[in-house]
């Protein structure tokens, strides 16, 4: 499996560390149900069979955290984007 | 039972008769409109339930359903060992009662399963690793499980291949665990079933649970490739595939799927008479009784439905094995191949009722699913049967992500691909 940096280019797997679904959002703390929606955010995961977004970061190559779209099923990479730009896109980071 | 007794006599008879009077093991019955329990999934775990509820807890109007053939998941794909060496509290008295499980399951069964008592050394590096592993073996020995420290100079006598003198990571010893050991795999899938078999429980292969009926909140049965099938319970033992045969139910898990590979070299002479595990790195190897090391180490680390792993993955275990038993280069490498694991949030699995009355879920095994298998049947057959979890199963609670009550063997958090 290689992963196509978009600063590094495409590189081997084994460059990079691997955190998890990118789609689970810090929870509000404030929320009325935060308790709830924290143990969620933590522990549920939809572990899909199929397309899957994802955190990897460059741990090996220029350090950068990656949203990559990948095929659990066959390890087919569909997309990889900067997470600050997914971040930014969903308007979380500044 | 139905089945013929297995035993010198009937090998004899069948010899003298050409071998043309051998039985199939199990049936391979039409599913019935109803059952009193369903049990998804024919692997290891689901097959032991279905023994246990027929010949402990007295339920046999059983269907255990399979989407392929029996043991060609992960029962026929984990390295065969054995063991009970655990730390925590709510682990060690579940993997000991599967420990003693496994010592009596032949005659349990009526099936050579090649249960081989040849023992566990876990290797220990550095003096602060020693007193880890003299912390687990206390541990073990507190809960009435053998364990044993054992020092350089006796280790050498067991194990000479090791590279003791290694520059980054010297042996200093091993904790070992005598009654630890490998069990061949396929039989246990096949023992179970013959047994369940024999019970008058329906083995059904080729049948792929596509759905729930459940109303009110109940569950009323499974909608299968071979059409609906009522029951008044349905029992989940599909690992790495919970998630998705959950979902169906409406139920989202603290479950990522993962991959992990295992090897086997070519057959060579005797080398290794025991289960040895590396202390620096992730690798265990035991000798299969064809001669192959049958080897593996940590999952690749993504989550995955593939039933195949990366070459980095591969790379990394067969470093660990050059760094323990350099001896092991000059062996080829024969097949190598990959299962996928339900690994759950703490490292622990999950044997519990769920939210969906009558629907119950063993999931969660991580890479530890083989050994777990004679008890995660009886505890999850106890469950089902009365409704009230195993003794040796209370702390295997699905809440217990929202109570705080994870059992973390590795203690590295919510991170499935560090467990």
């Amino acid at each position: 499996m290689r992963i196509a940096c978009p600063y590094c280019g495409a590189r081997g797997v084994d460059e990079f560390s691997y955190l998890g679904d990118a789609t689970v959002v810090r929870p509000d703390p404030a929320a009325e149900t935060a308790l709830a929606d924290f143990v969620d955010y933590v522990h549920t995961r939809e572990n899909p069979f199929g397309r899957h977004r994802e955190l990897w970061q460059h741990a090996s190559g220029c350090q950068s955290w990656l949203v990559v779209t990948r095929d659990t099923r066959t390890h087919a990479i569909e997309a990889v984007e900067v997470a600050k730009d997914v971040a930014l896109a969903r308007g979380e980071a500044k | 039972m139905s089945t013929d007794r297995y035993s010198i006599f009937s090998l004899l008879r069948e010899t003298l008769r050409g071998h043309t009077g051998w039985k199939p093991a199990w049936r391979s019955p039409e599913p019935k409109p109803h059952y009193d329990v369903v049990i998804v999934g024919g692997g290891g775990h689901g097959l032991a339930t279905a023994h246990y509820l027929a010949k402990t807890y007295g339920v046999r109007n059983v269907a255990v359903l399979e989407k392929g053939w029996i043991g060609g998941g992960n029962v026929g794909r984990n390295t065969t060992i054995v063991r009970s060496n655990y730390l925590l509290p709510g682990n060690i008295p579940f993997y000991e009662h599967s420990m003693k499980l496994w010592e009596g399951l032949e005659q349990d069964l009526n099936y050579n399963a090649m249960v081989s008592q040849r023992g566990i050394l876990n290797l220990f590096h550095s003096d602060g690793q020693r007193d880890a592993y003299a912390r687990r073996g206390n541990a073990m020995r507190m809960h009435g499980v053998d364990a044993e420290l054992v020092d350089a100079p006796e280790l050498k006598r067991i194990l000479p291949m090791l590279d003791f003198d290694n520059a980054r990571f010297p042996i200093k010893g091993a904790l070992r665990q005598k009654r630890a050991g490998t069990v061949r795999h396929d039989a246990v899938a096949w023992g179970y079933a013959r047994s369940a078999d024999g019970f008058g429980v329906d083995i059904i292969q080729n049948c792929e649970v596509t759905g729930f009926r459940i109303e009110d909140g109940r569950i009323e049965g499974v909608e299968t490739s071979r059409g609906f099938v009522g029951a008044s319970k349905v029992g989940l033992a599909c690992a790495g595939n919970s998630s998705r045969v959950a979902a169906m139910a409406g139920l989202r898990l603290p479950i990522e799927s993962h991959a992990l590979q295992a090897f086997v070299s070519e057959g060579i002479k005797p080398f290794i008479d025991t289960v040895c595990t590396f202390g620096a790195g992730h690798f265990y190897v035991s000798q299969s009784d064809k001669g192959g090391l049958v080897f593996g180490g940590d999952i690749d680390g993504y989550n995955s439905y593939a039933q195949r792993g990366n070459l980095p993955t591969v790379e990394d275990v067969l470093e660990s094995g050059m760094a323990v038993m350099p001896a092991i280069g000059r062996v080829k490498l024969l097949r190598s191949w990959g299962g996928i694991m339900d690994m759950s949030m703490d490292g622990s699995p999950i044997i519990d009722t769920t939210p969906v009355e009558g629907l119950y879920l063993n999931a969660g095994w991580c890479y530890g699913g083989f050994k777990a298998t004679p008890a995660s049947g009886d505890s999850f057959a106890h469950l089902i049967a009365k409704d009230a979890p195993h003794p040796v199963a209370t702390a295997y609670r699905l809440d217990r992500f929202a109570t705080g009550r994870t059992i973390d063997e590795k203690g590295v958090g919510a991170q499935p691909n560090l467990h």
